[in-house]
């Protein structure tokens, strides 16, 4: 089994219209080289999900200023200026999900869950016309899971299986987004055979992962 | 000392040695200039570590261990990594002692309002939802109006990150508790009058007694 692909190969698996994940929080973590050639490819009517918007200049913001687009879910898009106008004008729709809530609902839905519950954001407008459920006399807000087709993540260390490993903070979303998609791309700093990384320090197991890009630091 | 300086130095005081604290972004990242020497807090990053440390020197510096606001940081001896739903889990959970956050709107019930000005400035909720609702103690480290508008009130009229949240309110001004009676001013700072924090204060403040001097060490 071979997984390891080039990245216009890579690009290929991105269908216009597709829901993708894009690992990575302000762009630290995230799979810079896949997300260039995306912007280069110029694929369309994409939903976004993702932490956050970037800058216009750093990391998924540049697929956002080129306009692929028609819907963005997110945690966090203050720090990109363009996600907000074309929010506003009503150019791309956006969804802002609680942090942790998006993680969770990703998490639902590569580990076979119908959802989680929640008792962030009771009470505010984000809870509108979501389902409550009481548990012990305790509200809290169902969310549901959030799969993709594909998921374009980065890790630090891979080997040819697809074993992962990230340092530092780059884990963020990169490890739970794995698990979600039909297809799961990583692009990795540093490339080693199986075997090469000690199996108790594998953060994402390979089976999570369809196929490496070697993307050099 | 400034004015901001002078809120998160206060702040800083309220922490016991070993308590797990977030810091959002802007003023209350300054709080961790202010904990006092003989007592260590540990803090939190939600993109993914704890044992977060000052800023690196120029050698130090690696791009995959920043701050939650993409800022370049180190980590303390005993630091851990991980994922955002750990990260996340260690907030819903109720594992982090003190949240401080920064508030567009207070009211007397504790409800907060912070992430959004429809029309205006939509950034999105990142994680302040979640810690709002999970951390055990969550104190608002503010300026006590903008620019001369009230920012204390009787019921906020933003839309809301988190209802019946706020437990302490730390301003130039003095430090406020939300109780079930409603807001009682504990601290004032003696450059002020009662009468003077109460003018800038739509919320009307509960006094017990003489309220004590707002004390820095």
């Amino acid at each position: 089994m071979n997984k390891l692909i080039n990245i216009e190969q890579a690009i290929d698996l991105i269908k216009d219209g597709d829901t993708i994940f894009v690992g990575g929080f302000l762009g630290v973590g995230s799979p810079h080289r896949l997300i260039d050639a995306l912007v280069k490819r110029g694929t369309k009517n994409l939903i976004l999900i993702c932490n956050d918007t970037g800058t216009p200049e750093v990391g998924v913001g540049k697929l956002v200023v080129n306009k692929q687009f028609r819907k963005i879910i997110a945690s966090h898009i203050g720090t990109n200026k363009e996600t907000g106008r074309q929010m506003m004008e009503g150019e791309t729709e956006v969804e802002l999900v609680p942090q942790g809530t998006l993680i969770e609902q990703i998490r639902s839905a590569g580990y076979g869950l119908g959802g989680v519950l929640t008792p962030t954001g009771l009470g505010t407008e984000y809870a509108k016309g979501k389902q409550i459920i009481n548990v012990d006399g305790k509200d809290y807000l169902l969310e549901k899971p959030l799969f993709a087709d594909v998921a374009i993540i980065a890790a630090t260390k891979a080997d040819k299986f697809g074993n992962l490993f990230y340092h530092g903070a780059t884990r963020n979303f990169n490890n739970i987004t794995s698990s979600a998609a039909k297809i799961t791309i990583a692009e990795v700093e540093e490339l080693v055979e199986i075997g090469d990384i000690d199996p108790d320090i594998v953060h994402t197991p390979g089976i999570f992962v369809e196929y490496l890009v070697n993307g050099g630091k | 000392m400034d004015v901001k300086s002078f809120i998160a130095k206060r702040v800083a005081r309220e922490f016991k040695d070993g308590n797990l604290v977030n810091l959002g972004i802007g003023l209350p990242t300054m709080v961790a200039n202010y904990v006092p020497e003989n007592i260590n807090v540990i803090f939190q990053s939600e993109n993914g570590f704890i044992g977060l440390g000052p800023a690196p020197a120029p050698e130090q510096l690696d791009p995959a261990i920043t701050n939650a606001g993409g800022i370049p940081v180190t980590v303390k001896p005993g630091a851990a990594f991980f994922d955002s739903a750990t990260s996340f889990g260690i907030i819903r959970g109720g594992h982090v002692d003190y949240t401080v956050l920064g508030a567009l709107q207070v009211d007397e019930k504790g409800n907060i309002a912070n992430y959004m000005i429809p029309g205006k400035m939509v950034p999105g909720m990142g994680g302040a939802m979640d810690l709002l609702t999970g951390a055990k103690k969550v104190i608002v480290a503010m300026e006590h109006t903008a620019k001369g508008s009230l920012k204390i009130l009787k019921k906020c009229n933003l839309p809301l990150t988190a209802i019946n949240a706020v437990d302490l309110i730390v301003t130039e001004m003095g430090v406020i508790e939300v109780t079930p009676e409603g807001l009682v001013l504990k601290e004032i700072n003696p450059e002020y009058t009662v009468e003077q924090v109460q003018a800038a204060t739509e919320a009307t403040l509960i006094i017990k007694g003489k309220p004590e001097i707002m004390k820095l060490d």
